[in-house]
């Protein structure tokens, strides 16, 4: 074999490889929302929206109070961590600059982005349940907000930071306050990539599973009282998985079909967002 | 101008107005910077929070056992002796099998999004690495439970036995019954969930390569895969191991992929058929029903562990792949 052939060979394999890895990955994808979808689909129906989790051994039963107690929490989250992560991530865009205390900040924000969620959950509970007196919805809110906030800030900062200077600095020179600029000005103008950046703080928290164990814990029963442990869908659908009654395993994929479908939605709707408003 | 509007305004009275309305804006400004001070600070406050929560929670355990929780490895509830090493080496090993596997395939992805695939397919290609990122991990653990675990005990484990236990020296990885929840199984799903990760940093540290540089190699008759190899990859070696240090910071500190598919067992055995356990899966298993005191502590100081190690792996890798990308700025 000369040189050439091998060359040619030798690349064959390689670019055939990288086009199996591709492969692979997409039926790795579509394998796992086929799965849900099968597994899933049957227990979608009216009693899963409108009754609440079975007790151990009994027939039927939905997911009502999990799926509300989810909204709920993740409602909180999001209200809590929008204005706490836009703020800070125009702090870090109009005047971090390249200040000590920005880096700082940019780094740790870097950090939580990957950091254990689990350690978040441990966290929460030695600063909110051992001291406030028990498991309870808002501790798992606050838990929640951890992960989110990270978010919010990185992608407001980056956002800002593409505003171009002519757009600032045409505003401070018609004699507006900083404030102004910032609130009336630039963040208007990237409206687009920060809703983005909230949707996919919103995406990322729906699933999390790990804060929620001890902080949230469960709820056997419907309630919206924030104070008291709460049901949630990741919490039920990982106790009802690893339980050994059918129907309580049934609903479990059930749960995790409907939470794999928001997420998606969610993605899927933050990118056409950003995508169409960002060719206008 | 306003002097002119409000017609009888005399010159002094429209100075005094304009210098009362900049100390009011400045006044305004202050107080803005300040409200947006505070909430960066409440983002560093929270990883200081969390890493001097763990350590005072840890300190009873550490008191008791020593360093040496590090490297016990027994886990004793009822007589309350705790030692770290099980769940550290379930940890390190599942991370390990998760990046052997995960590394490769993302290197093709990223090869083949930046290189080879048709420029119409690049965005919806992109895009569903990136859902596949999206996925709870949740998801992947009960997939990993209910379908992947049971195929991989009925026609991969045995045949995996049967090839490579007799092989001297790597055959014990192999021993044991093939049940199908295990380290390797726990590795395998891991490593599913790293590599839109690894995909996509390695995807955007690729695009920064110069085309100047990619064409002059085409140029002279390279073939993509030398392109890649000898051009692309030697430009982009930093932000390429930081995106595999991400991805490693990923698969230590996840908890339900894993937690649903080790089969929890708090003891070392050699075999990667055998159920272990990680530092995240024995949090989330055994954490809500500890009791008070050393136990409770003793979970806490893993936590502490595991906290340490992944924000060590995650400030290498964000070092990493900012020195990569800032190549990007100097060209």
């Amino acid at each position: 074999m000369n040189l050439y052939s091998r060359r040619v060979l030798t690349n064959r394999i390689g670019v055939g490889l990288s086009m199996a890895a591709m492969l692979f990955g997409l039926l790795a994808l579509l394998w796992i929302l086929w799965t849900l979808i099968y597994n899933g689909f049957s227990a979608l129906n009216w009693d899963f929206f409108t009754r609440d989790t079975p007790a151990p051994g009994s027939e039927g039963g939905g997911l009502r109070n999990a799926i509300v107690g989810s909204l709920l929490i993740v409602g909180v989250t999001s209200a809590v961590s929008t204005p706490v992560g836009i703020l800070a991530g125009v702090y870090l865009a109009e005047f971090g600059g390249r200040s000590r205390f920005a880096a700082a900040t940019r780094f740790v924000t870097d950090i939580m982005l990957s950091a254990p969620s689990i350690v978040v959950g441990l966290f929460v509970y030695a600063l909110a349940v051992v001291t406030c007196g028990g498991f309870s919805g808002w501790a798992g809110s606050l838990a929640l907000s951890l992960i989110a906030i990270p978010v919010v800030v990185r992608t407001t900062e980056n956002m800002l930071l593409l505003v171009p200077g002519s757009l600032r600095e045409a505003a401070f020179a018609v004699g507006a306050p900083h404030w102004q600029v910032s609130l009336k000005v630039t963040l208007p103008a990237v409206k687009a990539g920060v809703v983005t950046g909230i949707l996919l703080a919103i995406a990322r928290i729906t699933g999390e599973t790990a804060p929620l164990l001890f902080t949230a814990l469960n709820n056997q029963f419907f309630s919206i009282d924030m104070s008291q442990p709460m049901g949630n869908l990741p919490v039920v659908i990982f106790q009802f998985a690893m339980s050994p009654y059918d129907n309580w395993v049934s609903l479990a994929w059930g749960g995790a079909l409907l939470i794999a479908l928001m997420v998606l939605t969610i993605n899927v709707l933050a990118r056409v967002l950003f995508r169409k408003r960002s060719s206008e | 101008m306003s002097a002119v509007m409000n017609g009888n305004a005399g010159p002094i009275e429209f100075q005094a107005r304009q210098a009362r309305r900049v100390s009011e804006f400045k006044w305004q400004d202050t107080v803005f910077h300040r409200v947006t001070l505070l909430f960066a600070l409440i983002v560093l406050a929270a990883l200081a929070g969390i890493l001097i929560a763990l350590a005072v929670e840890a300190r009873p355990a550490f008191g008791q056992f020593g360093m040496a929780f590090l490297w016990s490895s027994v886990w004793n509830a009822p007589e309350e002796n705790f030692g770290a090493l099980s769940a550290i080496y379930g940890t390190v090993v599942t991370s390990f099998i998760a990046l052997v596997i995960a590394v490769p395939v993302s290197f093709g992805i990223a090869l083949f999004l930046t290189e080879t695939c048709p420029a119409w397919m690049r965005r919806p290609l992109g895009t569903a690495i990136e859902l596949l990122a999206g996925v709870p991990s949740i998801i992947y653990g009960i997939w990993g439970l209910f379908v992947f675990a049971p195929l991989f005990a009925k026609h991969v484990q045995p045949h995996l036995q049967a090839v490579l236990g007799g092989v001297p020296g790597i055959g014990r990885w192999f021993a044991g019954p093939p049940i199908g929840v295990g380290i390797l199984t726990a590795g395998l799903v891991l490593s599913l969930m790293v590599i839109p990760f690894v995909a996509s940093v390695m995807r955007d540290v690729f695009e920064t390569v110069p085309p100047q540089l990619k064409e002059s190699a085409y140029g002279i008759g390279c073939t993509t895969w030398e392109v890649v190899t000898c051009v692309v990859l030697p430009y982009t070696r930093v932000g390429v191991i930081g995106g595999i240090m991400l991805g490693l910071g990923r698969a230590l500190g996840e908890t339900m992929a894993v937690t649903f598919v080790i089969g929890n067992a708090n003891r070392i055995v050699g075999s990667l058929f055998a159920p272990g356990t990680s530092i995240a899966s024995t949090l989330a298993n055994e954490f809500g029903e500890a009791s008070p005191g050393l136990y409770i502590s003793a979970l806490f100081a893993l936590g502490l562990i595991l906290f340490v190690i992944t924000f060590i792996v995650l400030a290498i890798s964000r070092w990493l792949i900012r020195r990569g990308n800032a190549k990007r700025g100097t060209q």
